[in-house]
């Protein structure tokens, strides 16, 4: 399957606590194909973190089995496979956003003048351009965030692994984000695993919408959209996207009991 | 509020206690006026001669600020840096001990630090010991490390720098184990994800991440090495050093010598701690810091 960049068979991942085991994930079969671009969406503890996390080898799964690239995820991650976008831009405030970017690059070798290259044209992929020479607390907090999916970006992973990464901003900014994003991953042609809370984004971003839900974390529902690849704003006012909109919703609500 | 917003209150501050000084030096220079009133069978002096008496004695109890303003100016301005007797060259043996202290405790310090930090066996073992050490009196293992270290033929410098060093050594530890680990999880999961190595991790993360914790221990440690300087001094048999000339002015009843040897050695305080801050100022501005007041 030279086409499948993430595969996970049975996968499960228990933690142990003082109050017992916690099911993070439960029994998990999923396929991610190369280019495509995957939300993942349910309430917190359904484990969609935890699963990028063990894609990402930042977390060791229990039982079954996962690869990426074909490979287990410390190989994947020793050969830099994916490049991983947090919550926070944890940005480094001591370096520019220039040298922010190329921290990646220095740690694996690249020479001087490839990393400019590379810090010059992805921050002209994010539109931060004239931002290079800046220090972070100098930008505002979208732009912080591009800055950081910009140095994911940097050392050309084919993986782009992103936990929640517009969680903390306003929705205007998030809407633009959105929108730079979808266009970013048709230049880029990379493959996207994507964290949310908000169920128009997943809709909005995805190509595969897997719906999770928790204790134990487990997949409650993959939904391919049917929406086209240009996608412009307004597409979100669709009847099409309403629909898509709602069996998400109907699955979420199907794996979460309201009661608790 | 603005630096210039500080002067008015420091130097209130500093009036008030000129004031109280003053009126103390009245107080407890008098009895001895009234003594030699007594032993000469005259009259007690009148209250103004009486003022005018205590702030001239020869070894008053308490001397005057003008008398240790004066004895400081005769034993720096007025003498010979090489001469035994000017504060100046006692001064200068006192902050090359403290400096030679202050490096070695620096270095041990952040040698410990990073040990614990990346070694579990030293994070157990070490830290406990170094909490310990703080817990001994310097004043009776100062004569200890003097006496053992004479005998193995060390003499000079070093074994005075070396009670620096232990007093010195501790903040530097402490903060920096601190600052070590300060990284948040996030920071140190994309180091991982990067397949960094431990020593990149340390020094594009953990290193950078630790510079202000380091200077803020840097000013406790180079106040608290002068401090272990002096006390080195006072076993040495007093020959020189602004110990020395504590322990030399106590010896002989010679309170403006004692007075101004401590205001030499307040005043080198505060200039070491002044310089490390001007050094961690400078730092921080190179490393992009958001300068006081600057918006977005």
């Amino acid at each position: 399957m030279p086409n499948v960049v993430v595969s996970a068979k049975n996968l499960s991942l228990t933690f142990e606590t003082n109050d017992g085991p916690v099911h993070a994930l439960s029994e998990i079969d999923l396929d991610i194909k190369k280019g495509e671009f995957v939300s993942f969406i349910g309430p917190s503890g359904c484990g969609k973190t935890t699963f990028l996390r063990v894609i990402a080898d930042l977390e060791k799964p229990t039982g079954g089995d996962i690869s990426v690239n074909g490979m287990s995820p410390e190989e994947a991650r020793m050969s830099r496979a994916y490049g991983y976008v947090f919550q926070a831009a944890s940005l480094q405030p001591w370096r520019t956003i220039e040298k922010n970017i190329a921290l990646p690059l220095e740690i694996m070798g690249h020479s001087k003048a490839e990393q400019n290259k590379r810090v010059e044209d992805v921050l002209k992929l994010v539109d931060l351009d004239n931002f290079g020479k800046k220090y972070p607390w100098q930008l505002s907090g979208g732009m912080q965030q591009r800055a950081s999916i910009a140095r994911a970006l940097a050392f050309d992973a084919d993986l782009l692994l992103m936990d929640e990464p517009f969680g903390a901003l306003d929705e205007i900014v998030r809407d633009h984000l959105n929108e730079q994003l979808l266009k970013l991953w048709e230049t880029t042609n990379k493959t996207i695993c994507f964290v949310t809370h908000s169920i128009p984004e997943a809709v909005y971003l995805s190509t595969k919408i897997v719906v999770m839900s928790p204790r134990p974390g487990r997949v409650a529902d993959v939904i391919e959209s049917t929406l086209p690849k240009g996608r412009p704003l307004d597409i979100r006012e669709s009847d099409e996207f309403l629909k898509i909109a709602h069996r998400v919703r109907d699955g979420l609500r199907a794996g979460h009991s309201y009661d608790e | 509020m603005s630096k210039t917003g500080k002067t008015i209150p420091v130097l209130t501050v500093l009036a008030v206690i000129v004031a109280i000084w003053y009126a103390s030096v009245v107080w407890m220079n008098a009895p001895f006026e009234y003594d030699q009133a007594e032993r000469a069978k005259t009259n007690p002096p009148a209250f103004s001669q009486l003022v005018k008496n205590t702030m001239a004695q020869k070894r008053p109890v308490l001397p005057a600020p003008h008398q240790v303003v004066a004895e400081i100016y005769k034993t720096t301005v007025l003498k010979k840096i090489t001469s035994k007797r000017s504060l100046i060259y006692h001064a200068w043996i006192t902050l090359s001990t403290t400096l030679l202290g202050f490096i070695i405790g620096t270095a041990l310090g952040i040698a410990l630090a990073v040990g614990i930090v990346h070694n579990k066996a030293m994070d157990k073992s070490v830290m406990p010991w170094v909490i310990t050490s703080q817990t001994i009196p310097i004043l009776a293992i100062a004569p200890m490390i003097i006496v053992v270290l004479n005998a193995a033929g060390i003499q000079g410098l070093l074994p005075k720098a070396l009670i620096s060093t232990y007093l010195s050594f501790f903040p530097v530890v402490v903060g920096m184990v601190k600052g070590l680990r300060s990284p948040d999880s996030a920071q140190l999961d994309l180091m991982h994800t990067y397949n960094s190595a431990a020593s990149q991790t340390f020094w594009k993360l953990r290193w950078p991440s630790s510079m202000p914790y380091l200077f803020t221990s840097l000013k406790i440690a180079v106040a608290a090495s002068l401090v272990g300087a002096i006390v080195g001094e006072m076993p040495t048999g007093a020959i020189a050093g602004l110990g020395a000339r504590l322990l030399a002015g106590s010896y002989y009843g010679q309170t403006v010598q004692i007075w101004s040897a401590l205001f030499v050695a307040a005043a080198l305080a505060a200039s070491l701690v002044f310089l490390v801050d001007f050094a961690q100022r400078v730092m921080m501005r190179r490393m992009g810091e958001k300068p006081e007041g600057a918006r977005v």
